[in-house]
């Protein structure tokens, strides 16, 4: 019981990362109908605002000390940082402490910038292109985008550390009355709930305002929104931003669980492509209840007892169980008749 | 019309499938070897000799091989100049400036760590720029995959890093030398060093990266800590790149494992270890004990991408910037004013690789690969930062001490985060050269 509550729990903050990216993705594919594969590189690039902010919190310049050496046995270079001179040594640790969360409002911000680059620099070029075109370009983006922050980041993951008031593990257990082997990493959860969190702000958003409401009608029906005299591409422009923040968020908020490095944006891109599909192209419930769903299977799958069953079955179940769904909803879970069926 | 009239459907087909089956049969590589009058593949013409250095480029092991990179190119400076860096600490004092009076040049190849592309690099090298000599890499797939290549080509394959048993185990080749270590020594190393400091009848829990190296390490690790009574209560084989750990980790939880042993290495190694941490697990108690984890294999490179959760560790390493031996001053030394900061265990391996590999075509006159050969087995040295070392002629391994070391607790600078805690001597590592199976067979010399 306790393993099977834990591998619940790992589905359900696995799914939370899978849902948020594959929310983007049905954002843009949507209401664009452009099939993104740079979208997992704008997950990555929402991470590296996290790097980058925890880096500019710690520029620092050198000072020589003659009483220490460095590994070539000359006078050590201390790195003293600017940020401990600016506002004092408690305000910048605090700063430092908390720089994956506060990296959100950069990584909002950046990655509004980025998206909405993206779409009027490039992406508006491929709208009437077919979808072959559009995966090539935005596939080629993406690779352009990866080695980029390769080249100036390097090809190591980089750690990033979680607050300290919530970086160790929650008894969970007692929590709901199961054993005490039952715990699971803070951040972890802080992450489910995030998640949680952004995906009703998305709906809600698409749900209770009036942009979200034309943005729909476009969805449903782009011409007869255009022809009541609405700019439809600019709100889509907007859509597109939306969605880019999105990743962004979820992979900066990502870092403490996954150590970022240049390739894990394609690495959660193919993965959140089957889950859109399953879900449903165009479907955002689907891709959210997918998300989840294939998380937690994905748990399931790698635990013991099942591997000894069916060894290997944890690398293919997420594949295994998209072909069985096409093969009896070919709509994906909840798909829209009519979306790229022409 | 009559012509036409021969050309069916089924004679296309036959042909087709013959000229298919005459491609597999030839082998990847049309002699062309023998044209000089020298009798081996790509006998150098003219005052140059060119290696071949075939690193990861780009992909997951981009930084160690640019490390890699850095350590050739200053090794061929060395050779080329005759001095410099462990060539001035080396015991043998053949090399005076070039190899066989020709100035080396080289040639790199990108691996990507996929063992196709490592292939097709090696051949673009051997085959289009003339390499004599291939060397690098990260990761045992590769190095298997292109010491097999090399050997069909007839050129020799100084190997990177790679420390599966295999590579001169069972895959080994008789035209393949490896001066790093391997999982057999790691596990002849850790062990007696994880009883000493964890104590006997522990409960261990491994996750192994699901590939070549991933067994030889799992296999040597429980070969090495049965003897001290721990027992194995699972073995989980995680697949490479897998990203999140996190539904590996937690069965451990529950698994009445008091230890976790990680075969892992690289990016694997830093995101399955944070997140052991990240579950608790070093702050656990179970049968009695504290939870301990173990990282057999460990890479300065990768310890800095997995921070301060490295602290207190054990693993081994095949060489470490801190020795303060001769050789790895002189190697710190050079490499750390070329570059402003210290050599990985990678830098170190290739470098000697390439020194090695100019000295025995030094010793032995030619680059003629059965004769350098012939010169790299048996042959004892000393100087280059492992303290006496023996290129065994049965195996084409090189037997030298292995460095037990761990996360260091309060790390000075980014680079110093392992300590040396102990150098467990040859004669305690070694073992009979048919321990690994597989046969050298003849050199092949193009």
């Amino acid at each position: 019981m306790d393993a099977i509550f834990l591998q619940v729990l790992n589905g359900l903050d696995k799914g939370g990362a899978y849902a948020l990216i594959a929310l983007g993705l049905t954002l843009v594919f949507g209401t664009l109908g452009v099939v993104n594969f740079a979208h997992g590189a704008l997950f990555m690039l929402g991470a590296f605002c996290a790097v980058a902010l925890q880096r500019m919190f710690s520029v620092s310049y050198e000072r020589i000390n003659e009483d220490k050496q460095d590994f070539l046995g000359n006078p050590l270079k201390e790195q003293i940082s600017y940020m401990v001179d600016w506002v004092g040594e408690d305000a910048a640790a605090f700063l430092q402490d908390y720089s994956v969360p506060l990296s959100i409002i950069l990584a909002a911000l950046f990655m509004a910038i980025v998206g909405i680059v993206m779409e009027r620099g490039l992406i508006k070029h491929f709208y009437k292109r077919p979808h072959a075109d559009q995966i090539l370009v935005t596939f080629g983006l993406a690779i352009v985008i990866q080695e980029l922050v390769r080249h100036y980041f390097g090809a190591n993951p980089i750690p990033q550390a979680a607050p300290q008031v919530v970086s160790g593990a929650a008894n969970v257990g007692s929590w709901v009355g199961l054993g005490e082997n039952v715990i699971y990493p803070w951040w972890r959860l802080v992450y489910f709930v995030f998640s949680a969190i952004i995906i009703f702000g998305v709906f809600a958003f698409l749900q209770f305002t009036t942009f979200g409401m034309v943005v729909r009608a476009g969805m449903q029906d782009r011409e007869t929104v255009g022809l009541l005299g609405i700019n439809i591409e600019q709100r889509f422009t907007v859509v597109f931003g939306l969605a880019a923040v999105v990743a962004g968020v979820a992979g900066a908020m990502y870092t403490p669980v996954l150590p970022p490095d240049y390739h894990m944006g394609m690495d959660f891109l193919v993965l959140s492509f089957v889950v859109v599909v399953v879900g449903g192209m165009g479907s955002l419930g689907g891709a959210v209840l997918a998300g989840f769903l294939l998380g937690i299977l994905q748990s399931f799958a790698s635990m013991q007892a099942v591997q000894e069953l069916l060894p290997g079955i944890s690398q293919i179940i997420i594949y295994l169980v998209a072909v069985i769904v096409l093969l009896t909803l070919p709509r994906g879970l909840m798909g829209r008749k009519g979306v790229m069926e022409d | 019309m009559s012509e036409r009239k021969d050309i069916t459907r089924r004679r296309v087909i036959k042909s087709g499938a013959a000229a298919a089956a005459a491609a597999g049969a030839t082998p990847y590589f049309f002699t062309r070897a023998f044209a000089d009058g020298h009798g081996y593949m790509n006998a150098p013409k003219g005052d140059t000799v060119t290696f071949g250095f075939n690193v990861p480029q780009t992909g997951a092991y981009a930084d160690e091989g640019a490390d890699e990179l850095r350590a050739y190119e200053m090794a061929v400076e060395h050779i080329n100049a005759g001095g410099g860096g462990m060539l001035d600490t080396f015991s043998s004092k053949a090399l005076k400036g070039g190899v066989n009076g020709k100035t080396v040049k080289f040639v790199t190849g990108d691996t990507q760590t996929k063992s196709d592309a490592a292939r097709a690099s090696a051949k673009r090298m051997i085959e289009n720029d003339g390499a004599i000599m291939i060397t690098g890499g990260s990761s045992s797939g590769v190095a298997i995959a292109v010491q097999g290549l090399c050997q069909e080509a007839g050129v020799i394959f100084m190997s990177g890093l790679t420390h599966s048993n295999d590579t001169t185990g069972k895959d080994k080749r008789a035209n393949g030398f490896r001066h790093f270590f391997n999982t057999e020594m790691t596990g002849a190393a850790l062990g007696p060093v994880l009883n000493n400091n964890y104590g006997k009848d522990r409960k261990v829990y491994h996750l192994t990266a699901d590939y070549t190296w991933g067994y030889s390490q799992e296999g040597s690790m429980i070969k090495y800590t049965q003897p001290y009574g721990w027992e194995t209560v699972a073995a989980v084989k995680t697949p490479v790149g897998a990203g999140d750990f996190s539904q590996f980790i937690t069965p451990v939880l529950s698994s009445g494992a008091d230890t976790l042993v990680l075969n892992h290495y690289g990016k694997d190694m830093v995101n399955s270890l944070t997140q052991a941490v990240q579950f608790g697990l070093r702050d656990k108690q179970v049968n009695g004990k504290d939870f301990t984890i173990v990282v057999p294999l460990y890479s300065r490179l990768m310890a800095q991408g997995a921070g301060a959760n490295v602290k207190g560790i054990f693993g081994s390493t095949n060489w470490h910037w801190s020795l303060q031996d001769e050789g790895s001053k002189a190697f710190v030394k050079a490499f750390g004013t070329k570059y402003g900061f210290p050599p990985s265990q990678a830098a170190h391996t290739t470098y000697c690789q390439a020194l090695l590999y100019a000295d025995a075509c030094q010793r032995a006159g030619t680059f003629k690969p059965s004769e350098v050969g012939a010169a790299l087995e048996g042959f004892k040295f000393d100087g280059l930062g492992n303290g006496p070392t023996e290129y065994r002629a049965e195996d084409h391994q090189c037997f030298k001490d292995v460095l037990v070391v761990k996360g260091k607790e309060n790390p000075t600078s980014k680079f110093d985060v392992l300590e040396v805690v102990e150098v467990t001597p040859r004669a305690k590592v070694e073992y009979a050269p048919s321990l690994l199976g597989g046969e050298l067979g003849p050199y092949n010399n193009g």
